[in-house]
Parts: C-alpha cells; structure tokens; sequence
C-alpha cells in the first residue's frame, strides 16, 4: 500500500512489465487510472486477453479509467475551439504555453477519488511512458512536480500504489529524461529494472531484470535489496531464471 | 509508421520511399505524397514500373536453379561441423511472395496512376495555415502538413467516422526529408536548435492520427545532420519502425575489400512490437543492400573468407569494427554493450 514502483529499461523493451501490472491489479479488484501515452487502447487490450483480462469489461464496469494519449492529443489539436467548460483535456498543456500538467493531474485524482458507491480495494495508478511527456514539450521540472502531486495524492492520502514506465541509457544524450529517471529513482520504493544483456542478442534470453527494493527509505535504514534474474518473453507468458540457467542451456 | 534515416546523399532513402509509394498503387491504395523538396507530381513520375510476375519469377528461379547446379555434395572435411547447418540464402526464395516487385530502371506507367486517388502537399505550394488548428507551438510547416494530413483522412472517411463513407482502402503516406531546413526546423543545422520538441509533436500527433484511421506511413529524414542526438532517441522512441541506411559513398568503407559486392548497410533500430508482448526478430542482423542495374536488395551480409596469407592488422581491427557495429541490433531486443572478440 502507499507504494511507488518505477519501472526502468534500458537497451531493451520493458513494457511488458506494464502489461503485467496492469492485468495483476485489475485480477486484484483495484481501481485503476492508466494513463497511456505510447499506444492505442487495442494494442493494450489485445495484449491483456492474452493474459486472461478484459480491458473493456474492467472500462465499462467502471474498475479501469482509461487516458488514451495518442487520441486525446487529436481532440486537443484538431478540436473545436469551444471545449465543455470545467472540463479541460488532460493534456491541455500541448496547446497551451504554460508547461504545467495540472490538467493531467486533475484528470488522475478525479479518476482514483473513491465514489461513494465504489467498493474497490486501493487506487493505482499505472503510466506507459513518462518520457513521452518530455517529448511533447513539458519540462523535467513539471513532469517532476506532477509525479509530487500524484505520490502526495494517490500513495499518501489514498493509500494507493503508483507504477511508472521510463527509458533510460547509461549513454544517452538525452539529458532531460536522464534528469527525471534519476530523480525518480532517488523516490521510489521499488524499482524493476530492465537490461538488455551485456553480451548482445540472444534468442532464448531476452534479458535480465534487476530488482532493487528500496530499503533505505524505510526508517529501520537497511541496505538496499538487490536481485537479478534473466527472462525470456513468450506470447502469454514471462519466464524468469537465475542468471545463466536458461532453459536453452539446461 | 515507418522512421527512415537517410543516407548521407539521400540517393538509398530516396529508392526506398519510391519502393513504398509504388507498392501502393500497384495494390490500388490512396496516397498522399508531401515533400519540401521536389514537388510531389515529380516525385510520382519517378515511380518504379512493377514487374509481371512470370518476367522475375522466371528471372529468380533461374538464378537459383545455376547455384543448385554447381552444389558439389562432397562432404566437409575442415569444418565438417557446420555440414549438418542449412545452405544460408542471402535474399529470401521466391517461395515466399511478399508484395510486388519493381524494375527501377524502367518508369511506371501512367495509365495504373489513373484508378488511384493522389494527394499531395508540397510545402511552397500551400496556403497559411486555417484558424481551426492550434499550433501548439509546433513548427507552421509541419502544422500544415498535419492539418492537410487530418483533412484527407476525415473527408476520405479513412477514419470511419462517416458512417456513409465505409473506406475499405489504405491510406500511404509518404514525407520525404521531414527536419531538414526546408520545412523551416533548425534542427539539422544548430546544436541547440531553437525548438527541439516539433518534431517530436508532429510525430506524437501523427502516430494518433495513423491509429485512428486506416492509414501507413513512411517518413525519411536525414538523420546525420541532426546535431541533438538526444531527439533522435525521443523520435525513436515514438515510431513503430526504424530503420537507418548507411551508405558506403565517400567513406572509407566504399574500398574496403569486406563490402566490395554491397553499397552499403543497413540497421534495424527498431521493430514494432504491436498487440503482442513479443516481437519478430529475424535470426540475423547484419544486412546489407546492393543497388543492382534494375534491382535493389537487401540482403544477409556476408563477410568475404580471409584468404590472404598474410593477414593484415588493418583489416583485421576493421573487421572488428564492422562487427561493433553490425551487433547493434534493435531496442525491442537487447542491445549489447561489449564486443566479445571471439
């Protein structure tokens, strides 16, 4: 409860592990605000039957708040000047010179304040992938202010948990992005960090994950806790091993 | 949608974008062709004429049917452990029809323009922008050519969103040379360029455009003269597809006796991995592609055997060099970070 996870990759793809935590919270009967910024609401979908969930079942019951970014960004671009009063886009701040995201904001809490006829365990909120908010214009700063305002929000006053999707390289140029996954990483309490292997392309291994659990936060102060296992992704499924005991060796 | 890096002379890039134009009209989709460069009319002249199928199939199966002619089944006797391995093939068998294929030295004819629906923006031509899109502090150029873009795909009812209007047919649209200084962005130009998120706005809000409707898209641009490396990595980041040509022109590579049969290389930065966890590596990832009198391939590339006697240092560090980079292989798979010299 009240947890903040990040979800880093680097050399490699990791949104997989979105899809996992989004069909694992929506099987746990948690309310959850995805706010999705890289892919279409199908590909999401088509991904998530796969691991047994409905999307659409959880969206029409009401448990999955959707933000469908590549379509939303349409509205804010093409569309008509008189918007519905009191109810700016959530990603108004494309439009607009100020490069707040409070309307992003706005839009998460509205979604995850508990209503009064809502009997679902704790909020979540669920985000694929920040560094596409830097992509379109919104400053380190604010991105940083906004992920504040959701832990202030959804980890502290709703008890919920929040799980973020960022790209980072040990290389990169991109300075930006480099700043706010550093950041992040300084706050959270676990963070899954994907990694393509040292050696190159492999067919049976994917990859190696690294999972960090942020002990020194808590106020026993121990050391911080350091795993890594290595996957290989299949079509409905993710299988993890101790480093060098892929199936393919064995 | 397709991310293109061009070539330093934009000669490859070019063929590749007239390959994907011309498969559209051979299959009968829209197009619609912007460019800041040549005017699209001039571009669609240029167009490759499509192959009959018996003429190449006929071509093909005779180039396979002389190799198969000189296979001598004598067994190995130094590498005997690699007998058991297939025959590799550098280009795919003809078995495997994917499309249509093109002669380049001839010009389509005018007449399979006639059925096919064609739009174009050619930058210079076109009027300011109308008062119903914001900006959003994006480039004008490129707002235009979103607003243009959107236009089509909403009056052609590509969208779907005109229940009269049932579109059955694909949208192909095709930007050449889109960041170059003639669409007005500085980014190939300066280091710190004055606004570096119009590119990737454009491409942010194109992707929700193509996801929208029933729309492809293939954009090339010349990546080796934007200076802010940290834009290539937000743009690929947000296309489904990357793919960079590097060709051998001008550079040292073009004498080196590694590449002597191919014109240059190329990179696979990215592959879709789309309403599915996994994605389709092929088994190899080094290619390479050749610019024959009428064809262009891209096939395997294959490192000539080192017969010489004495084997030179210089080529042998090259080698090393080439396999550096030939094992950077796409950012859905891991990418390594060390040359491992076997």
């Amino acid at each position: 409860q009240g947890k903040f996870t990040l979800l880093r990759d680097t050399r490699t793809d990791g949104s997989f592990l979105v899809h996992h935590f989004l069909s694992f919270y929506l099987r746990a009967g948690c309310k959850v605000c995805f706010v999705a910024l890289l892919q279409s609401f199908s590909h999401y979908n088509i991904v998530a039957q796969k691991l047994g969930v409905s999307l659409t079942a959880a969206k029409e019951r009401g448990q999955l708040v959707f933000l469908e970014g590549l379509k939303s960004c349409l509205d804010v671009v093409f569309g008509e000047e008189e918007e519905q009063p009191g109810q700016p886009s959530p990603l108004q701040f494309l439009s607009e010179s100020t490069s707040d995201l409070k309307a992003l904001f706005d839009f998460v809490w509205t979604s995850l304040t508990p209503t009064g006829s809502d009997s679902w365990k704790g909020p979540v909120l669920l985000v694929d992938d920040l560094g596409v908010l830097l992509s379109l214009g919104a400053a380190p700063v604010a991105v940083l202010d906004f992920i504040h305002y959701c832990r202030v929000a959804v980890c502290s006053q709703l008890k919920g948990n929040i799980v973020v999707l960022v790209h980072s390289n040990e290389d990169s140029e991109d300075e930006e992005n480099e700043l706010v996954v550093n950041s992040l990483c300084h706050h959270s309490d676990l963070i899954l960090w994907a990694e393509g292997l040292v050696t190159g392309f492999c067919k049976d291994v994917h990859g190696q994950i690294k999972i960090i659990k942020r002990a020194s936060l808590q106020l026993t102060a121990e050391p911080d806790l350091l795993q890594i296992y290595q996957y290989k992704i299949q079509d409905k499924n993710v299988t993890f091993f101790a480093r060098g005991l892929s199936a393919a060796v064995l | 949608l397709v991310f293109t890096e061009e070539d330093t002379y934009g000669l490859y890039s070019n063929l590749l974008f007239k390959y994907f134009l011309a498969e559209g009209v051979v299959c009968g989709h829209d197009l619609c062709v912007a460019s800041a460069k040549e005017h699209p009319d001039n571009i669609l002249k240029e167009l490759p004429a499509p192959l009959l199928d018996d003429t190449y199939r006929n071509e093909v199966g005779e180039e396979a049917t002389s190799v198969k002619s000189e296979d001598f089944q004598d067994s190995m006797k130094i590498a005997w452990r690699y007998q058991n391995l297939p025959k590799m093939e550098a280009s795919p068998t003809s078995s495997t029809k994917f499309g249509h294929y093109y002669d380049i030295s001839k010009r389509m004819s005018p007449e399979l323009f006639q059925s096919i629906k064609r739009h174009s923006f050619y930058l210079h031509e076109e009027s300011s922008l109308e008062p119903k899109m914001k900006t959003c502090n994006m480039n004008s150029a490129y707002a235009r050519l979103l607003q243009s873009i959107q236009r089509i795909i909403y009056q052609e009812g590509f969208d779907g969103s005109d229940p009269q209007k049932k579109q059955k047919n694909i949208l192909r649209i095709g930007i050449q040379s889109l960041g170059s200084m003639l669409w007005g962005d500085d980014i190939c130009s300066s280091d710190t360029p004055e606004d570096i998120h119009s590119l990737t706005k454009f491409l942010y809000v194109l992707r929700g455009l193509l996801r929208k409707s029933l729309s492809a898209c293939i954009i090339t641009v010349p990546a080796h003269l934007i200076q802010n490396k940290a834009i290539m990595e937000r743009v690929t980041n947000l296309s489904d597809i990357v793919v960079g040509l590097e060709s051998f022109i001008g550079s040292e590579r073009e004498t080196n006796p590694l590449y002597k049969d191919y014109h240059g290389l190329v990179h696979v930065h990215q592959i879709p991995r789309l309403n599915s966890l996994i994605c389709d590596v092929s088994d190899t990832k080094d290619l390479a592609f050749r610019l024959k009198r009428k064809l262009f391939t891209i096939e395997r590339l294959h490192l000539p055997p080192d017969l010489s006697d004495t084997v030179s240092r210089a080529s042998k560090q090259d080698l090393a060099e080439s396999a550096k980079l030939l094992s950077s292989g796409c950012g859905a798979m891991a990418i390594g970070k060390r040359h491992l010299d076997f």
